[in-house]
């Protein structure tokens, strides 16, 4: 499936590039780019404060595509992740106002909140069959119905816990941010379960093709609503740490989400048909955006100029990478 | 042929799958105003001809010509043009459109650049008659007419496409009695009106009613052609049979005493209209053979006992105590053990991009972990195992299943079921498509763990294999069993006999012993 | 079977949707505070007549097996240009009316380019390119503004003959003009045909690849002619991210209760019209019902999943399993 031209750039390098995913090695070699780019702009760019300080706010994007990358992977897509990630802030901010048990469960009860999301998700695509896309959205404006009405319509008033606030911002160790080794400790726990349990063998399985995994006896549907609750749960909780960083949730603070969460994933090379891809591209994905989000302001480039990067980085890169077979 | 010029001659066409020759050197004359029959066992290459006559694969070598005039055809439409229509067994129908859309679909009338539904509406009602199913209203939408509907529909598409030479491939399979009856009038008809009419089946006495000639396919050569009527069934059996082989089967071990418990038994199965009442049992140490014409309920078969299928009537027991399979996961749990080698190993078997070491393992997972953690060097150690005991052939376990060969691909989905140790072994024709050599493999390995004591139900496409592998064999036609042959009752003319249901002379006097 | 029961069983989804829509507008307008006035249906029918148009745009994707979530974002992209360009003399006037249009069918066959010809998913692809007709959106209007030629915008969000609704009579013209010719026209088929069975179509020797780029492209002139309108009646050009979400939400929404398969090759723009009129007299019930506006999302979202998981029924029909996987 990937592109022969690509296939001959690769043949020229050293070997253990060219045993890597072509799109890992490119994201990674961009992300050079994009540095040595910003430090032209810049002289603090490559400073270690300003890649720590980029580090932490790609964690929160890293957890949140973490889980879309679950669902990437079984070949199907969560457009839920907007709205999940402001249930799980919102919801875990409202616990916080119940006293002291109230602060106690509020990130487990916002991460619980992104889960249901998850499962209803997973029900649907797994059970019913709907399309994931069709699904997904209905979910995320139901998502969107329950918290506006929770909300009464105006910004929640509920203010982040001192526990939120800590994963987000403090220091367990001191120079590294709460935020990075939460990813990192995210990031590791994916990685082993891609690899090394029978749960990630089969969403790659799924990913390639569901009817060999159905017929090799897996139990498709429940690995698939898991993939969905873990994905609903890892938005939720990317909500929870955003809600932290900024010491309350907002409305619409979901939406600057969905589509960074899939470009990473799908600029790091997993593919958009399943079945296909590494975390470490994740990973690569996630700080190649954020660090292109971070030059674009530099640049004092708007918003407008970035959604429009975006879109063309994202079917550039797919028509490289995501291209499915020709027909005949 | 009293000198006529033909229609349609191809000469010294070959087509290859990879290293397997699916036409060799044909040659066959279409004439005008006959009706001419194809006949061969399974894989003999009429399906290739007939995709290759259809413009729905190009020949490797060889030459076509249309009235002395050299052709080719790029793509389905091209012949078409040429006038050559097939009816292929897949339909081509558009489901969700209705039946006018569908038969004006390729040329459909215009006026003022839309669609004249009124011209269509008429075209298609002709169209209908002349096919002989006026029955079906043409506003109908294809995907609520049953099957032999769509057949009809499908004839009249082909009908309405003006074609100088009509192929059928297999077009009666889904007709009703009264439908066929019909189909025979109007192809009759198009004889008389100086149509040349290819008709591939199965049925020997179609053919007999139908046919002014027929030609016989073998290992991909056309081996015989001769006006109908002047051989016999028996002739014409001998004639498909005697592919060439060099295969060399492991001895049968002598069948267990029948005493012995049936580890598989299925009573009255039955699932829509294509399994219809059928028993029997597997015994532990058994190889029992699934033969008879390719696509007479084989495959379904072994999808229901494998908990596939939904909505099953009869019963199934193991170990004589009955169960429900409601999924593969059901019938792979270990108080059940089956397996399942399915059909087509790039789509149902292996995840191609994915790793050898990572396909092995799959079916097995559960037992090679802990706590949904996978073992790996006990994954190791197994694979490790499988790759001596199948002898697979590949350059690492990391390297993707896809890149190697077709023989070592189908080695791989059977050493991934046998890393589960399992008691019933389900296959679906596991040696199509593959070497030589690893057929060989792949028959020994079937007698080994037969007399391992697993209980083996082996479909397979190759009537050699059923003869040389199996210690009983069920002949299927229709999704019932017609016949049920045993030990040395397993010919290949016996097999064939009863698989195009005619009466097998030769055999006669061991009818009585099935039971 | 007579031929009027065929007729009635392949316009069983757009006769439901118009049957859906027909009670709850009854039901909306006995409970409104001023009945069935001609005003109340004016400002209904303006406010359905924009999410009309974008889910025949959606209707014609879908009917490919596709799906369009750019739609949202071709409406404000074209709304936005339109707040410039749609101003000034007739000629001026006509010529920025060509140009939204035109601006539409680039968008549409752009979508058409990257999923047929560069075969991408259209879900991913058109996320993708929905980042880029918003960002020229906004690049065009950072801040809500702009005008438009106001006799122009009176004239079809009015009334005719002091009753009817002059944005229904646009929506007829257009369905008349642009839907019909389509749908009975061979690339129109070739798009049905694709949606159902893309095998079965290329075996028949359909015209696949044009039939479909056909739709995307139409489907771009379409959502074009929604944000035309969306300038008329607003006066303004406005990249509000979230109403072109929303919009590409209800879209979805309308093609579902309008009896337009999601996965191809059935269903029709009417359906989808009566779908979206229906999907906004059912949020606007609420209004009536005095409930708290605050409901209206969700209700709005419930009705989606509701209407979602209907679809699914079908699958207990399916008696062999493998068949979940095709």
């Amino acid at each position: 499936m990937s592109d022969t031209g690509m296939d001959r750039i690769a043949s020229k390098m050293p070997s253990f590039i060219r045993r890597s995913d072509p799109a890992v090695v490119t994201a990674f070699a961009c992300i050079i780019i994009l540095l040595l780019v910003g430090s032209i702009y810049s002289r603090s760019f490559l400073s270690p404060e300003y890649l720590l300080q980029q580090l932490k706010v790609a964690s929160f994007l890293g957890v949140i595509a973490t889980g879309m990358m679950l669902v990437i992977l079984l070949g199907q897509i969560d457009l839920s992740v907007p709205w999940s990630v402001a249930a799980g802030a919102m919801m875990a901010c409202a616990a916080a106002a119940y006293g002291p048990m109230g602060v106690f469960l509020a990130i487990p009860f916002g991460i619980f909140c992104g889960v249901m999301i998850g499962v209803v998700n997973g029900i649907g695509v797994a059970y019913l069959r709907i399309p994931s896309m069709i699904i997904t959205l209905a979910t995320n404006a139901v998502a969107q119905g329950l918290m506006v009405v929770y909300t009464g319509g105006f910004s929640p008033q509920d203010s982040a816990t001192g526990a939120m606030r800590y994963l987000a911002t403090g220091f367990a160790i001191p120079g590294v941010p709460n935020a990075v080794l939460i990813w990192a400790v995210i990031g590791a726990a994916m990685v082993f379960a891609l690899t090394r349990t029978t749960f990630g063998r089969a969403v790659y399985g799924i990913g390639n093709r569901e009817r060999a995994a159905y017929l090799s006896g897996i139990d498709t549907r429940r690995v698939v609503m898991i993939a969905f609750a873990v994905s609903g749960g890892l938005s939720a909780f990317g909500g929870v740490l955003l809600a932290g960083y900024a010491s309350k949730a907002a409305q619409s603070m979901g939406d600057a989400y969905l589509l960074p969460a899939i470009a990473a994933v799908v600029l790091g090379g997993t593919s958009i048909l399943g079945g296909r891809g590494s975390y470490l591209g994740t990973v690569a994905g996630v700080i190649l955006i954020t660090l292109l989000q971070s030059i674009l302001s530099v640049m004092q480039m708007p918003e407008a100029g970035r959604q429009i990067i975006y879109g063309v980085v994202i079917v550039a890169m797919l028509l490289l990478y995501g291209r499915a077979p020709a027909s005949r | 042929m009293d000198g006529a010029v033909p229609l349609f001659r191809m000469e010294g066409v070959s087509k290859r799958y990879g290293g397997v020759r699916a036409l060799e050197k044909a040659e066959l004359s279409v004439m005008p105003g006959r009706i001419h029959a194809i006949l061969g066992e399974n894989g003999a290459g009429k399906s290739t001809l007939i995709k290759i006559m259809a413009g729905v694969v190009a020949p490797d070598e060889g030459t076509m010509t249309m009235q002395g005039r050299a052709v080719t055809f790029s793509s389905p439409a091209a012949a078409n043009d040429a006038g050559i229509v097939c009816i292929f067994q897949e339909l081509s129908l558009i489901p969700e459109l209705s039946v006018a859309d569908n038969i004006i679909i390729s040329n459909p009338p215009t006026r003022f650049g839309m669609i004249d539904r009124r011209a269509q509406r008429r075209l298609a009602e002709a169209a209908l008659a002349r096919a002989g199913a006026s029955d079906i209203h043409p506003s109908a939408l294809v995907k609520d007419l049953p099957l032999s509907r769509r057949q009809m529909v499908e004839i009249a598409k082909a009908l309405a496409r003006k074609p100088r030479i009509l192929i059928l491939d297999e077009a009666t399979s889904a007709l009703t009695a009264a439908d066929v009856a019909k189909v025979f009038a109007v192809l009759k008809r198009l004889r008389e009106e100086g149509l040349a009419l290819l008709y591939i089946s199965h049925r020997m006495h179609e053919i007999a009613e139908l046919a002014d000639e027929c030609t016989v396919f073998r290992n991909g050569r056309n081996v015989a052609t001769y006006a109908a009527g002047t051989k016999t069934d028996n002739e014409v059996v001998e004639l498909m049979i005697g592919r060439e082989y060099s295969h060399i089967f492991p001895p049968k071990t002598p069948l267990p005493s029948s005493d012995r418990p049936a580890v598989l038994e299925c009573r009255n199965l039955g699932w829509t209209d294509r399994l219809n009442d059928i028993s029997f049992s597997v015994r532990a140490g058994e190889v029992v053979g699934l033969g008879g014409l390719d696509g007479q309920g084989q495959r379904e078969l072994l999808l229901a006992c494998f908990g596939v299928l939904r909505g099953l009537t009869g019963q199934m027991l193991v170990d004589g105590k009955p169960v429900a399979l409601g999924s593969p996961a059901d019938a792979k749990a270990d108080k059940v053990g089956m397996a399942l080698i399915p059909e087509d190993r790039k789509t149902e078997g292996l995840m191609l991009p994915m790793t050898v070491r990572e396909n092995l393992s799959f079916a097995a997972l559960d037992r090679l972990s802990r706590g949904g953690i996978v073992d790996r060097n006990a994954e190791q150690a197994m694979i490790d195992d499988m790759i001596k005991l199948l002898a697979i052939k590949t350059a690492g376990l990391d390297i993707p299943v896809g890149a190697l060969s077709g023989g070592n691909q189908q080695k791989v989905v059977i050493a991934k079921w046998l890393m589960r140790q399992p008691r019933i072994i389900l296959l679906n024709d596991p040696t199509r498509g593959i070497d030589v050599g690893t057929k060989q493999e792949i028959y020994q390995l079937l007698r080994k763990l037969a007399d391992a004591g697993a209980a083996i139900v082996f479909y397979s496409t190759d009537y050699d294999e059923l003869v040389g592998c199996c210690d009983r064999v069920l002949v299927l036609y229709d999704g019932a069993v017609k016949r049920e042959l045993v030990g040395p009752e397993i010919t290949e003319h016996a097999l064939i006999a009863s698989a195009l249901n005619i009466q097998d002379d030769n055999a006669g006097m061991k009818q009585g012993a099935h039971a | 079977m007579k031929d009027w029961r065929y007729w009635l069983a392949e316009q069983r989804g757009t006769l439901l949707a118009f049957g859906i829509f027909v009670a709850m507008f009854i039901l909306y307008t006995s409970n409104h505070q001023a009945g069935f006035t001609a005003n109340v249906v004016q400002t209904a029918s303006n406010k359905g007549v924009l999410l009309a148009f974008v889910a025949m745009d959606q209707t014609l994707v879908v009917i490919t097996a596709g799906i369009d979530l750019s739609v949202g974002m071709i409406f404000l992209l074209t709304n936005c240009v339109a707040s410039w360009l749609v101003v000034g003399s007739p000629v001026e006037t006509a010529f920025g009316v060509v140009v939204v249009l035109a601006v539409g069918l680039l968008c549409g066959a752009l979508n058409g380019a990257i999923v047929i010809y560069g075969r991408l998913q259209p879900i991913v692809a058109t996320i993708a390119t929905g980042a880029i007709f918003f960002g020229i959106a906004l690049l065009l209007r950072p801040f809500p503004g702009g005008s438009v030629n106001e006799r122009l915008a009176d004239a079809l969000t009015g009334r005719l003959f002091g009753f009817l609704p002059a944005s229904l009579v646009a929506l007829l013209a257009v369905v008349l003009v642009v839907w019909v010719p389509f749908s009975r026209s061979v690339y129109g088929r070739a798009a049905y045909a694709a949606g159902s069975s893309e095998t079965a179509a290329y075996m028949s020797g359909v015209p696949i690849r044009r039939g479909k780029f056909a739709a995307y492209v139409l489907a771009g002139l379409l959502s074009a002619i929604g944000g035309l309108f969306l300038t008329f009646f607003t006066y303004t050009g406005d990249a509000a991210f979230a109403s072109g979400n929303a919009y590409t939400l209800f879209s979805i929404a309308a093609v579902v209760l309008g009896g337009v398969s999601l996965f191809g090759g059935r269903g029709s723009a009417i359906g989808a019209i009566f779908g979206a009129l229906a999907f906004r007299t059912i949020g606007d019930l609420l209004f009536v019902f005095d409930f708290d506006p605050l409901w209206q999302p969700l209700f709005q979202g419930v009705i989606l999943l509701v209407a979602v998981s209907l679809g699914a029924f079908a699958l207990f029909r399916v008696r062999n399993r493998l068949e979940w996987f095709l």
